[in-house]
């Protein structure tokens, strides 16, 4: 479990990183490497030259700004984890936070590098998209946004560009009304989730509106719920349950009839997170 | 987890000043390990040492058409870049045959694969390189032409005419059967008010050690002599393999085994990879290692537990166990492995069905097949929990069957307390177990009574809970009938050398291993207490054939009971020589005399006579000074074998409580206990720590670990993400009892603790599934390991 020879450089800022991604087409940007080095040392992929992007100033910061919280790629998990910026604006990151890995991962892992990656089963970008979040990038062509439901293409695959690089993630922050829910089931703690579920709404009355559910783990992408999210809005849970038309694949852990089994079972938990009151 | 106190020590007659028997005291390596001072096998740098990767076959079944190499000899690095069939002229094939197992079959086995791959992960091409890497850059040069070829997987179908043999030299694909049938079973059944039947799965997994296999051979072209430094269970054992192989005597091979990081039978048996790294060694005469690496661990350890087993138990309506029956086929990959075979587990999954209970009627038949999947032999406590699930699994159901509570159906059958020595249906001989007491143990210990309310009460809120227990017995301290009967050099006398040296501190050299397991401490608290000086005073040496007896190593647990024995009886000869030496020096009778705290004193009045330091100056500086013809024998050595009986049976019982969530099919583990019997108990914490470790793996066989393949033979989770390992936060508080019930063949009278954990807890873990679905309909679930998938479909909810 060695990997195949690479090249190493450290990038100083942005225009190198990018400028280096031109020069090297087969290269890999370094975050925190928790994803990438378990690649590299498995040889499922043998990148001729590592651009280690942690000596880039200024990506790191976790702030609240116009009614946003604004993540830089470099943000190590362990960062969010213990920020009362995020606790306080961004509480479904908040709880998603400690179901990802454990804690030596989360020291090192970048929340970037998991929107960079998509990984399906992966909390973050399920929570990036149940917030109707964005994605800041900046490549050879300048700086760009991308809105979350546009970002996540395919298995592992975003709308970055070959040249491009995430520097920062925004979501919406948390208003009074503001309602999320999260839950996820992995046969071991800090495992991927066999399924999990990222849910996010506004308290309407007694009621709710603008439900978003976006599942992981049951595609290749985060996937909404589109019929069970009207369904949970008008407070039938049950039909909510009964329009989910997800169809996921089997895999080690589970079978995708096992799989959607349990996306009814994590809708009707996160349904009642939801519709808990706030103190 | 919560580790609960331990008991205070009970006081016996093993009780001397500086008695170290039944304390916890900590390990003598412990500072040592916890500053990473450690040698473990990757520590091990010789000069122009080089590394060895392994090209394996993707293939669980192919025909090797040709092998190109000319591109990966001229990578960076490498030394050399050998196939199977040139280091086949190094070393000789082996077969892992038994004589005692009657029949046993199977092929040789090389230590690189010559023509054919029997599965995927088998070595097909070694490169020696300067580093790891550099021979693993080379591996992806050479060119290999497999011819692919139906692969056996399935062992329900192995034995068909229509399945291609693997092996033509055999004629079929049956490795080993065994038949037993004692007493009147068709009578018996015929004659119980219920009799039940099931099928058990127990699902193929591995032991996973937190040091992979690894090894480091130096040939020395100069002194004509092998030295290998080796994680094993068994240096001596692999001595005698390395010297039969390369074709030389034993003294030409020297095993060094420093650091374990653990083994758990996985250590203990002949792999073609470390066999072919030393190979290497004595074809390039320089030091080559090999470091297995999770990846190629997966498919190369021993797997084991991979059987299917349908069982059959009778009762009459007042709970009285009438019969046992059962039916086992196990597949073992494409060889037995050896020395040890792959015939043992099934062969002991026939002795231990229905162990504790006094029933005279039993019928079993095993079969071991071949097949193109990674080879299976022994893992921590081989064929228990195979076992007791399906003995404890038929129990537990004939008790629902016929209404009566499980642990009063036990009472009913488990041999009596009183009733010693006895004897198993399948002839296993008991010297002297506790059943009974231990149950009574458990009973209070889990405040059974509260239990059953608490779990009622929470049914009607549509909480389920279950409770669940399993009855053992266990096999330690084996004398020569488990492997010197068969034909196999595998020792089962161990030795300990013990000396005082000049400063009057004690060395004691022992034939047993460290595994991690706390060997060395009990081997310190042996001598300690039988020679009387502190533990500090004591260095233990282990794991150098060179330089230590002649000895088994580490399995079966026999470490404490062998080896703590030869170490205590070494203590007990050296003090006797030592006082003969006081006896001069003070014009005393030895007889008056003891040694405590390091220090000669009276006998009687404890009165200081003289220091140790004082007596080593004496007799070994000035020996003028001792009476003339007195010699001082200072160094002793002392050997151990169990010879009034075959195993010294260990027993215990152990109860889960757990709760099912039933949305989801996910267990969650409440507690767990264990009361088990393991004789003279030397040290209690290392005892409560073997015991919880072994009920983790058992929690792994029941709830998470598999060996996934699919009908073409490939391995589909060979990864720590996707082979589940139980991980602290899912595992329960687990708390253990005691029955002290000591073996008469040794002084000490400690028999074995390390499998007793891993034998019961699948079994416990499987009751309290069922117990907790019973109410809700669902079918028995008997198929390991418990996934949320098969739980779900059993309550009928995918
Ligand atoms: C044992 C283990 C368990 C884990 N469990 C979980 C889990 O339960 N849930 C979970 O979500 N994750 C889990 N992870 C993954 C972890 O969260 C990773 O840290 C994360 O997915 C990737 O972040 P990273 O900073 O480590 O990225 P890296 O590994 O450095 O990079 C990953 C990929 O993203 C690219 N990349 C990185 N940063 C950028 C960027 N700014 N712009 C463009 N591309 C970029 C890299 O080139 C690479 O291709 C686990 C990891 C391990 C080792």
């Amino acid at each position: 479990m060695k990997p195949a020879p690479f090249a190493y450089k450290k990038a100083r800022s942005l225009d190198e990183a990018i400028a280096l991604l031109g020069e090297n087409p087969d290269a890999r940007l370094l975050a925190g490497g928790q994803s990438l080095m378990a690649t590299l040392n498995m040889r499922l992929s043998a990148p001729s030259l590592l651009i280690d992007i942690n000596g880039i100033g200024g990506l790191g910061g976790i702030a609240h700004k116009s009614g946003a919280v604004e993540i830089g790629a470099l943000a190590r998990h362990t960062d969010a984890e213990r920020s009362a910026t995020i606790a306080q604006h961004a509480p479904l990151i908040a709880r998603a936070m400690p179901f990802i890995g454990h804690p030596a991962i989360r020291n090192r892992g970048t929340l970037g590098g998991s929107i960079a990656f998509a990984d399906p089963a992966a909390e973050l970008p399920a929570c990036l998209l149940a917030l109707d979040g964005e994605v800041d990038a900046q490549g050879p062509k300048g700086k760009r946004t991308i809105k979350a439901g546009d970002y996540f293409k395919g298995l592992y695959e975003t709308a970055l560009g070959p040249q491009e690089i995430l520097t920062a993630i925004r979501l919406p922050a948390a208003s009074a009304d503001t309602r999320v829910g999260f839950a996820e089931l992995a046969r071991r703690h800090g495992d991927y989730a066999i399924v999990g579920l990222a849910a996010s709404a506004r308290a309407d009355g007694k009621g709710l509106k603008d439900v978003r559910l976006a599942y992981f783990g049951v595609g290749n992408t985060p996937l909404r719920a589109a019929g069970s999210e009207a369904a949970l809005a008008r407070g039938d849970i049950d039909g909510a349950v009964a329009a989910l038309d997800l169809d996921p694949h089997d895999d080690i852990q589970a079978t995708g009839a096992v799989k959607k089994h349990l996306a009814g079972v994590l809708l009707r938990r996160v349904a009642a997170q939801l519709m808990e009151q706030r103190p | 987890m919560k580790i609960t106190a331990d008991s205070p020590p009970v006081l016996s007659v093993l009780d001397r000043p500086n008695s170290y028997i039944g304390r916890a005291v900590p390990r003598p390596n412990l500072q040592r390990l916890t500053q990473g001072r450690g040698q473990y096998i990757s520590d091990v740098t010789l000069p122009r040492m080089a590394h060895v990767a392994y090209l394996r076959s993707p293939h669980a079944h192919a025909r090797i058409v040709s092998i190109a190499t000319e591109a990966a000899k001229k990578a960076p690095g490498v030394v050399a870049v050998v196939t199977g069939t040139e280091l086949a002229k190094v070393m000789t094939p082996w077969v892992g045959v038994l004589t005692h197992l009657k029949g046993i079959k199977s092929a040789p086995q090389y230590p690189i694969a010559v023509d054919r791959a029997c599965w995927q992960g088998e070595a097909v091409c070694a490169v020696v390189a300067r580093t790891r890497a550099q021979a693993e850059d080379a591996c992806e040069l050479i060119d290999i032409v497999y011819e692919e070829l139906p692969a056996v997987t399935n062992p329900e179908t192995a034995l068909d005419p229509a399945t291609p043999v693997i092996h033509a030299s055999l004629g079929d694909n049956l490795c080993f059967e065994r038949k037993l049938d004692v007493g009147e079973v068709d009578k018996a059944f015929a004659n119980s008010d219920a009799v039940v039947e099931a099928t058990f799965v127990t699902g193929r997994h591995t032991g996973v050690c937190t040091e992979p296999r690894a090894v480091v051979a130096d040939w020395n072209e100069g002194e004509q002599r092998m030295t290998v430094y080796h994680a094993t269970q068994a240096p001596h054992m692999m001595q005698n393999l390395f010297a039969k192989h390369l074709d030389l005597s034993e003294s030409q091979v020297r095993v060094l085994t420093k650091d374990v990081g653990g083994s758990f039978g996985i250590k203990v048996h002949t792999y073609a990879d470390e066999m072919a790294t030393v190979a290497l060694s004595k074809l390039l005469k320089r030091p080559v290692k090999f470091v297995a690496d999770r990846i190629e661990s997966f498919v190369t350890d021993i797997h084991a537990r991979d059987h299917r087993i349908k069982g059959k138990i009778g009762v009459t309506r007042d709970g009285v166990i009438t019969a046992f029956e059962i039916d086992d086929l196990t597949g073992i990959g494409p060889y037995s492995v050896y020395p040890r075979t792959s015939g043992i587990e099934a062969n002991q999954v026939v002795n231990l069905t229905g162990g504790p209970y006094n029933c005279p009627n039993y019928r079993a038949q095993a079969r071991v097949v071949f097949q193109n999947k990674n080879v299976m032999c022994q893992y921590r406590a081989v064929g228990h929990p195979i076992a007791v699930a399906v003995t404890e699994g038929l129990v537990e159901l004939a008790a629902a069957k016929i209404g009566m509570d499980p642990l009063e159906i036990r009472r009913r059958n488990l041999f009596p307390d009183d009733g010693y020595p006895a004897q198993t249906a399948s002839g296993l001989k008991l010297e002297q177990l506790s059943h009974h007491e231990a149950l009574a143990h458990l009973d209070t210990m889990i405040n059974y009574a509260a239990l059953r309310a608490e779990q009622k009460a929470l049914r009607d809120k549509g909480i389920y809970r279950g409770i669940g227990f399993a009855s053992f017995i266990e096999v330690t301290n084996p004398s020569a009938a488990f492997y010197g009967v068969g034909g196999a050099k595998i020792t089962s006398q161990d030795g300990a050398t013990v000396k005082l040296d000049a400063q009057g501190a004690i060395t004691i050299h022992s034939g047993v291993t460290e595994q991690g397991q706390g060997a060395e401490a009990v081997l310190a608290q042996c001598v300690a207490s039988s020679f009387g000086v502190s533990m500090d005073r004591v260095r233990v040496v282990t794991g150098d054939t060179d330089n230590t007896p002649y000895g088994g190593g580490t399995w079966a647990s026999r470490a404490a009971g062998i080896g703590g024995e030869a170490a205590w009886q070494a203590g007990k000869a050296l003090r006797g020589n030592v006082l003969a030496v006081a006896g001069a020096m003070l014009q005393a009778k030895p007889e008056e005399l003891d040694i405590r705290n390091g220090v000669v004193v009276d006998k009687t009045t404890g009165a200081e006579r003289l220091g140790l330091d004082e007596l080593a100056r004496v007799a070994y500086f000035r020996p003028d000074t001792l009476p003339p013809g007195f010699q001082a024998e200072l160094m002793v050595t002392r050997h151990y074998v169990p010879r009034g009986w075959p195993f010294a049976f260990t027993n215990g019982i152990q109860a889960s409580y757990l709760e099912v969530d039933t949305d989801t099919g996910f267990v969650k583990l409440l507690r767990h206990w264990c009361v088990e019997d393991c004789g003279t108990i030397i040290n209690p914490q290392l005892v409560n720590e073997q015991i919880r470790g072994g009920v983790v793996q058992g929690i792994g066989a029941a709830l998470f670990e598999q060996c996934l393949y699919d009908e073409r033979g490939q391995m589909l989770n060979g990864n720590m993400a996707d082979y589940l390992v139980p991980m602290a936060v899912e595992m329960p508080d687990i708390d253990c009892g005691h029955v002290v019930s000591p073996t008469a063949d040794s002084e000490l009278g400690a028999k074995g603790a390390g499998e007793a954990g891993t034998a019961g807890a699948p079994a416990c873990i499987m009751n309290a599934i069922n117990d907790a679905l019973r109410p809700l309909g669902a079918q028995p679930l008997t198929d390991m390991p418990f996934t949320p998938g098969k739980i779900l479909r059993a309550l009928g909810k995918v």
